[in-house]
């Protein structure tokens, strides 16, 4: 009895000079073969708004993108700075309050204001984060938490900012095809942006404090200082979804400081992909729809939405983007041993 | 050799609880020499290392750098002077390429400043300094050591990364925690010219190592702790002969060693 053993042999295909994570582009098929996915992602967002014709599925994808924003930046802050943060819903409530205030108070154009918010929200944010970071891991997310917690209620308790009515009368976008377009753009440029930035030297230096802060501190760094710049970046994106929440709902409430803006995120993240950052936003324009589809089972939806869920995040671990790249940058063939 | 002082210790005490890691110790160093330290495990020269790095706040004592009290500064600001440490157990950064480990201490505002190592760096060329750090101090270049993971480095390049990440900062001072061991005799062979090349170039050791042998070819002082104490401090030769050297070190792994020298 002859039984062939046979083993899967994996390739790597497409670049040929390779060290690591590190290549050198010798023609232009290498550079399409890099391109091409990422026009893909480009060029399909940036068409969607014509594919898609229903007003409903159109703010379905403009939610998905603002989410896809959130996502991101706990990404990045988890997996590129160290910090796992459940304040997305902070960065949303204090961008919208912001930006909704600026709009009714002073009557910025909504064009003005939320940019304008963004940044205000996120120095805001990251001072008020400034406290937590010295603490790591669970410590650092369970104190995040708190903070959407205790803004909603302060708002409510002390009857600012309208109270529990919240702020009417907010500025809605010009333009029909505006607030997904402004969605879309960001939610792409805010994921290209940190995916460069990790790379240049400002980058290594945040990855370097997540992989031993200690060595950092011998090499004459503040770790704070940056923690610190980390967390700014990550709330731009948060807070400028919520800027732009507040002037597509044309109101500002406490559900901006719902959870759901910080539990979502992390569900993509997983789902898309962690330490990859394209990951989270395809999880988001991923879950947010399946989110809506399952309207239709009235009350059953959390329950066929939680089991989705599951069978994504037991069935593939590694999240959809990693299994994708990997298949694409590598081919399995079976060899007899 | 010049004769300035560069550090001053002086009286460092550390309290654990009610253990004394470190009792009245005094240490002068000067600039360019070679300064080891040595003792059976758990004397206390790791919590020196600590305290004097700032890492962890000595409970009593002073601590000097170039005349500055730098006692109980944060460690960013001690590296940010000039005096900084390799760890005991590497602290590389393993998600990162050999090369771009190097990036994080020409990053600091100490780099920025003044240049990083021989000046490098300042211009934004950090990847390519970082590179040239690592092949003087014997990465290949040509067999792409220096573009490969910190995680797939064997344990001799990431003692070398430990200490080429301290002279990408253009230190003053190096305290060097056991950068020989889990070494071979080789390998630390290659390494000896290295280190007498960094103390030409006017860099001050100062070296904890358990590897007496191999420390005594470069050290020019020893100082010996048992048990928190400074028992005796000396030329090498000289240090290893005393009974209380000898008694320190009786029953531990490098008696034997110890007692070579007799």
């Amino acid at each position: 009895m002859n039984i062939k053993e046979k083993r899967k042999e994996r390739l790597d295909r497409g670049i040929k000079v390779r060290c690591d994570g590190i290549y050198a582009l010798m023609s232009f098929r290498e550079m399409a073969y890099l391109a091409f996915p990422r026009l893909i992602l480009i060029v399909g967002l940036i068409l969607t708004p014509f594919l898609i014709t229903a007003e409903y599925w159109e703010r379905v994808i403009t939610v998905a993108c603002l989410y896809g924003l959130l996502a991101v930046g706990f990404d990045f802050l988890a997996h590129y700075v160290g910090l796992v943060s459940l304040g997305g819903a902070f960065f949303v409530g204090v961008g919208g309050y912001i930006s909704a205030l600026l709009n009714t108070q002073l009557g910025l154009n909504p064009l003005l204001s939320i940019p304008i918010a963004t940044l205000m929200a996120s120095i805001v944010c990251t001072v008020l984060l400034l406290p937590c970071l010295p603490l790591r891991g669970v410590y650092f997310a369970i104190a995040t938490l708190l903070y959407p917690l205790l803004a909603g209620r302060i708002i409510e308790a002390l009857d600012i900012f309208g109270g529990t009515d919240g702020l009417r009368g907010v500025e809605g976008l010009m333009g029909h095809y505006t607030p997904i377009y402004i969605a879309i753009l960001s939610s792409l440029v805010f994921m290209f942006g940190l995916r460069r930035l990790v790379n240049e030297d400002v980058g290594l230096v945040l990855r370097a404090i997540k992989d031993n802060d200690q060595s950092v501190r011998a090499s004459g760094i503040s770790v704070t200082r940056y923690k610190a710049f980390g967390v700014f970046l990550c709330s731009l994106g948060g807070c400028f979804a919520g800027a732009a929440l507040v002037h597509i709902y044309m109101w500002a409430g406490i559900s901006l400081f719902a959870l759901d803006f910080s539990i979502l995120p992390i569900a993509a993240t997983v789902v898309g992909g962690v330490h990859t950052l394209v990951g989270p936003l395809l999880g988001c324009l991923i879950l947010v729809p399946i989110s809506e589809l399952l309207r239709e089972f009235g009350t059953l939806r959390i329950v066929f939405y939680s089991v989705i869920l599951l069978i994504f995040i037991v069935g593939k671990s590694e999240g959809l983007f990693n299994y994708a790249q990997r298949k694409y940058h590598q081919f399995e063939r079976w060899v007899e041993v | 050799m010049k004769d300035s002082v560069i550090l001053e210790v002086r009286g460092l005490t550390k309290a654990f609880g009610g253990i004394l890691a470190l009792n009245n110790v005094d240490l002068l160093v000067r600039e360019g020499e070679v300064v080891g330290i040595i003792g059976p495990n758990g004397s206390g020269k790791t919590t020196f290392a600590n305290c004097v790095s700032g890492f962890v706040k000595p409970t009593r004592g002073e601590v000097y750098f170039e005349g500055k009290r730098i006692t109980g500064m944060a460690p960013e600001k001690i590296a940010d002077i000039g005096l900084t440490r390799t760890f005991q157990i590497m602290r590389p950064y393993y998600s990162l390429p050999a090369y771009k480990n190097l990036v994080i201490p020409l990053m600091s505002p100490r780099a920025r400043r003044v240049g990083g190592w021989r000046g490098g760096g300042k211009l934004g060329d950090r990847s390519t300094v970082g590179v040239d750090i690592l092949e003087e101090i014997g990465f290949e270049r040509d067999s792409y050591v220096p573009y490969k993971l910190a995680s797939s480095l064997p344990t001799g390049y990431l003692k070398r990364l430990e200490l080429a990440r301290c002279l990408a900062l253009n230190p003053r001072l190096i305290i060097c925690d056991e950068v020989f061991s889990g070494l071979s005799v080789s390998e630390i062979a290659s390494l000896l010219p290295l280190l007498q090349k960094l103390q030409m170039d006017g860099i001050t050791l100062i070296m904890i190592e358990h590897r007496l042998r191999e420390l005594f070819q470069i050290a020019n002082r020893v100082m010996v702790l048992n048990f928190g104490e400074k028992i005796i401090e000396g030329p090498p030769e000289q240090v290893i002969k005393d009974p209380k050297v000898r008694e320190a070190y009786f029953g531990s792994e490098e008696a034997e060693e110890v007692m070579k020298y007799a």
